[in-house]
């Protein structure tokens, strides 16, 4: 008890302080991460180079800016959306479920957003000229987010009753939507051609080798909205973690909310998927980490969760382009060789204290 | 004045209430009676419009089913009679959730959790898990975000109401005497309380007006001493119940009595 109170701060259970100490440490870890991200790679500008003349461009060889302005900058700014975007993700589904298993990638909502993306790389080419035109390099964010929306309303009509989620219907669930998505992209891939196999195999496993600033351009803004929605979400997500009667009870227009929510767990998802393919368990390793350390008030969470979920994502990008250089391994595996046994030892630990 | 007339509710195809009707006044403190499965919880998530329901309802004069959410949240404030925590919040952070939603912020929302919390016997337990407490601290917490939420019984806007299911269901005798203090204090004080309750002694010592039901039906209501007889008592829960006075002043006693007073009873009380 004594010890308790004295580590949640100086007004006993009272977790404000700390969270907002903790956003202050991630803003530091982002901006270490950046550095080394930029620092970083084949290419070999070294990080004193990197850092004093970025901004100028004056001393470094054309080849040096171009490494630096059109590969590691736009690749590091992806990497920082991606990540924050999935992170902040997994936190509002995980608020909306009221369950911390619940994550886009793993539920089928990522799996839905990459079957979006893929049918409009294969069969993008089939839209009437003018809707094509119209939609133009949105296509297939466009179809991410349809995709990963539908995944999303499936899989909470399909889960919840009355109110209340079952996880064991949520999981089953995103297996079978998964599966589905897996399924179908199959189909695809006969009708597909060399250069859209490529596109395919990428949407497996997931990287952020293929970033660049047009990309980001239609991306970026959609990730950003969607995080800033959220923040609206904060304090209905609250009162929701006592269950949907009590949140309305509190003045949450819960059916409101949860529209939202799922629009912007869409969106966020959508968009992350479209530049950088499925990347697993940033949305469920980085909210449990926080709520293990400073507690699961969402208008600290989520905020922080951005934060954290960046400064990983682009560790594991480093990590990613670093250990088999000049090669690079996809991100995903990256991500889930450090995501996975975090989420079986959230499995271990929650044995008998929440029922699945 | 909670007022409901004609109160008809459908759950899936069954209909649970046939139009009953209900007023309950601030300054008092309400009982619902009935036997298990009679309705009470039905008609309290009628009155406080989470289950679509037929009839009219005026909370102080407005439909609580048209009033935006957070108004709503400002007149009233509800402890259901069961409540799952999804994420490890600490006492003091579930208990602020009713402040917040009452406007307050900040430090003065944390003053009014902790104030809440000291109210139902739970200070120095603000820094603990919600969830490593035991069920009726959980349950005393429980009211206590209620309470925050709608802490002073007098607002602009009117009175202000407490809907409590089931408040001392969970509660050591000691606690179930304060909670049942606590809700007669609140009504003093000009704010309203509905209490859905199955303790008939208590009822009878805390209540000013009793509303019985049966299979989703009024089968008495009134002042509580007309409405707790034994017969009636009998006749809507199916067993004995005796109603006796004693002490001084005089309260009334409500006992259930077991069918085979040989067996049991009388053997336990000595023969
Ligand atoms: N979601 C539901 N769908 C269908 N029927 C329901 C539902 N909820 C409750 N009922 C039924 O409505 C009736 C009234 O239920 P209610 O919960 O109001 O009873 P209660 O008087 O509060 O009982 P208790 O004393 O056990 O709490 C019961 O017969 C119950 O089976
Ligand atoms: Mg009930």
């Amino acid at each position: 008890m004594v010890a308790l109170s004295e580590a949640t701060g100086p007004v006993a259970g009272d977790r404000r302080l700390r969270a907002r100490r903790a956003t202050l440490a991630l803003g530091g870890l982002v901006l270490v991460a950046a550095w080394a991200a930029l620092a970083t790679g084949a290419a070999g500008v070294s990080l004193p180079q990197a850092l004093g003349r970025l901004v100028t461009g004056a001393g470094l060889t054309l080849q040096e800016q171009v490494v630096l302005w059109e590969i590691r900058l736009p690749r590091l700014v992806t990497g920082l959306c991606v990540g924050a975007a999935l992170a902040v993700s997994g936190a509002v589904m995980q608020g909306l479920f009221r369950n911390p298993l619940a994550d886009p990638g793993l539920v089928g909502v990522g799996a839905g957003a990459g079957l979006g993306a893929v049918t409009a790389i294969v069969l993008g080419g089939l839209l009437p000229p003018a809707l094509a035109a119209l939609a133009g390099i949105y296509t297939v964010p466009i179809a991410a987010f349809l995709g990963g929306w539908a995944a999303t309303l499936i899989l909470y009509r399909v889960s919840t009753r009355a109110g209340r989620t079952s996880v064991a219907t949520m999981l089953l669930a995103g297996i079978a939507l998964g599966a589905l998505a897996g399924a179908v992209t199959g189909l695809l891939v006969y009708a597909a051609d060399d250069q859209q196999l490529r596109d395919l195999t990428f949407w497996g496993l997931g990287s952020l080798a293929g970033a660049s600033w047009p990309k980001l351009a239609v991306a970026a803004p959609v990730m950003l909205l969607a995080m800033a929605g959220t923040l609206w979400l904060a304090r209905g997500l609250n009162g929701l973690a006592l269950g949907e009667a009590a949140a309305a009870h509190l003045g949450v227009p819960v059916q409101r909310m949860k529209n939202l929510a799922i629009l912007a767990v869409a969106a966020a998802t959508g968009a992350a998927v479209a530049v950088s393919g499925g990347i697993g368990f940033i949305g469920i390793v980085v909210p449990h980490l926080l709520r293990l350390a400073t507690g699961p008030d969402h208008r600290y969470l989520l905020p922080n969760a951005a934060l954290l979920g960046a400064a990983l994502l682009v560790g594991a990008d480093i990590v990613a382009r670093s250990v088999i250089a000049p090669a690079e391994l996809p991100i995903g595996i990256v991500t889930a060789l450090m995501g996975a046994p975090v989420f079986l030892w959230i499995l271990l630990r929650r044995r008998g204290v929440v029922d699945l | 004045m909670l007022e409901a007339h004609d109160i008809t509710v459908h759950l899936g195809k069954r209909r649970i209430l046939h139009g009953l009707s209900l007023a309950a006044a601030p300054g008092e403190v309400t009982v619902i009676l009935g036997p298990n499965g009679s309705g009470k919880t039905t008609l309290l998530r009628a009155v406080t419009g989470d289950v679509p329901a037929g009839g009219r309802i005026a909370l102080d004069g407005a439909d609580p089913r048209r009033l935006r959410p957070w108004e709503l949240a400002r007149r009233r404030a509800v402890l259901a009679q069961f409540a799952r925590l999804a994420f490890p919040f600490t006492v003091l952070e579930v208990v602020r959730l009713g402040a917040e939603a009452a406007g307050e912020i900040g430090a003065a929302a944390a003053a009014r959790a902790r104030a809440a919390l000291a109210r139902v016997d739970l200070a120095g337990y603000e820094g603990r898990l919600y969830q490593e407490l035991s069920g009726g601290e959980q349950a005393r917490v429980q009211l206590a975000r209620a309470l925050a939420q709608v802490w002073e019984p007098k607002g602009p806007e009117g009175p202000r109401w407490l809907f409590l299911d089931e408040p001392v269901a969970s509660l050591d005798v000691a606690h179930q005497l304060q909670v049942m203090e606590i809700a007669a204090d609140y009504a003093r004080q000009g704010g309203g309380v509905i209490a859905v309750m199955h303790d008939l002694t208590l009822t009878a010592l805390f209540a000013d007006r009793v509303v019985l039901l049966e299979a989703g039906r009024v089968a008495a209501e009134g002042p509580t001493a007309e409405v707790i007889r034994a017969d009636r008592l009998a006749r809507v829960y199916g067993c004995r119940i005796d109603v006796t006075t004693a002490g001084d002043p005089p309260r009334l006693i409500v006992t259930p009595v077991p069918e085979r007073r040989g067996a049991a009873a009388g053997a336990r009380a000595g023969g």
